[in-house]
């Protein structure tokens, strides 16, 4: 993986070339890599600077074979992602990374692969789908659960509708409620658990979401054979340095932004949903 | 009655029954097809029926005034639509419809509230299977409610 520059604490400055919105709340910038070039693995993040505001930790939702190009997929929540939402092309922005684990991609070739996205963790987990489907002979049956609040929050659907055509990728998507006329699953994404075949000997779960909703599908997938040895998550904690030295993200003796987001459940079981933590 | 048996003994929610009661659950049970677009029920009709999805796929929609029909739930193969049957004043509390060509088996609700007052190990395996529906239900449900899908980076 390269790093955007050598102090790893200094921001590069790098130009947007795109801004898309995606839903009422969620938009993606395409940002130009700084001439010493950029590569990344599925599953880190980076740390995107408002000059001026602040910054924040946003994974990267692009393909990790195009090293043309930094693409992050990002839902205005708080003051900096609301800030960057009002950003234009060709203006500037501050970039810190990659940072952290990555989904194991490489380990489980020739496994069963079940990616389980819950709102904006579809983002984190599109790295691996575009690696999979490149790599796609390399893996056994792929499936993508995708849940969101409704149809119209429901980011990268020109993507998902030409995947839902391969036949080689099984794709669910839920939401939360919707209009009549909406021909998608409606119910939370553990809802289509029960309705999905997997073999528990050779399948390896990646979750993204929100904690409670990656909560909710482990047990589903412990009901249907899977241990915590085959359940990678990835976990979401407040950052600022992302490199281990600010303490912020520490959740007991791990920090998130080092030892993860990506963690593989079975080295986070103890800490995963603990109130004191 | 025989092809319905089998049915039921494949359906995920029957799994493990015993075959007697099996037998007496396949009496009350009949083949039922609905086109796309097609009402199965509507708010306010007679619960007299339980369905086992085995194919296709249903939705359940309550009816908002100015707002239209809100979609709350989709069911497919290996769900069951319908617990209203069980529990008085057996009224539906929503409407339901086809949205993909379905094919289900149909419980007669009365027919087998009566027979399990007969047989109370027969009424004590529905009340079992049904409440661990309502409550499978109920999660979800407050799961949906709350908006699950919030921050993440
Ligand atoms: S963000 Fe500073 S230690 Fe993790």
């Amino acid at each position: 993986m390269k790093a955007l520059i050598k102090d790893i604490m200094a921001p590069a400055v790098c130009v947007i070339q795109k801004f898309r919105k995606e839903t009422q709340d969620t938009f993606t910038l395409e940002l130009s890599p700084p001439e010493e070039g950029f590569s990344f693995s599925p599953g880190q993040f980076n740390m995107l600077y408002m000059y001026g505001i602040g910054e924040v930790p946003i994974s990267i939702s692009g393909d990790p074979a195009d090293t043309g190009r930094i693409i992050h997929t990002i839902r205005a929540y708080g003051a900096v992602t609301s800030r960057m939402m009002t950003l234009k092309k060709q203006e500037m922005i501050g970039v810190r990374g990659p940072f952290g684990t990555h989904w194991p991609i490489e380990d489980l070739v020739g496994r069963d692969i079940l990616l389980v996205a819950g709102g904006i963790g579809i983002a984190p987990l599109r790295p691996v789908l575009f690696h999979i489907l490149s790599n796609r002979t390399r893996y056994g049956k792929v499936l993508l659960l995708y849940g969101e609040r409704t149809p119209g929050d429901l980011i990268f659907r020109n993507q998902i509708e030409s995947w839902r055509g391969r036949f080689d990728l099984e794709l669910e998507v839920t939401v939360d409620s919707a209009r009549e006329g909406w021909r998608g699953n409606v119910g939370v994404v553990t809802t289509l658990m029960p309705r999905i075949v997997l073999d528990p000997s050779n399948t390896a779960a990646m979750l993204c979401g929100p904690e409670i909703m990656m909560h909710y599908t482990i047990q589903e997938l412990t009901k249907k054979g899977l241990r915590d040895d085959q359940i990678y998550i990835s976990m979401e904690r407040n950052m600022r340095c992302g490199i281990g030295l600010c303490g912020h993200c520490q959740l007991g003796p791990t920090f998130v932004c080092k030892d993860g987001p990506v963690f593989l459940l079975s080295k986070v079981r103890h800490l995963f949903r603990k109130r004191e933590l | 009655m025989d092809n319905s048996k089998k049915t039921l003994e494949l359906h995920p929610f029957f799994e493990g029954m015993d075959p007697d009661l099996l037998d007496v659950m396949a009496c009350c049970a009949c083949h039922r097809e609905y086109q796309p677009g097609q009402f199965i029920y509507r708010e306010g009709d007679e619960a007299d029926q339980a369905l086992l999805i085995i194919e296709g796929k249903v939705c359940v929609e309550i009816f908002a005034a100015q707002r239209g029909s809100l979609v709350i739930q989709t069911l497919g193969p290996g769900d069951i639509l319908g617990w209203s049957w069980l529990f008085p004043p057996f009224k539906r509390r929503f409407d339901a419809r086809a949205i993909e060509l379905t094919r289900a088996i149909a419980l007669d609700g009365g027919v087998l509230r009566q027979k399990a007052d007969e047989d109370h190990r027969l009424g004590y395996e529905l009340l079992k299977r049904f409440s661990r529906l309502v409550v499978e239900r109920l999660q979800a449900t407050r799961l949906q409610i709350i908006d699950i899908y919030g921050k993440h980076i």
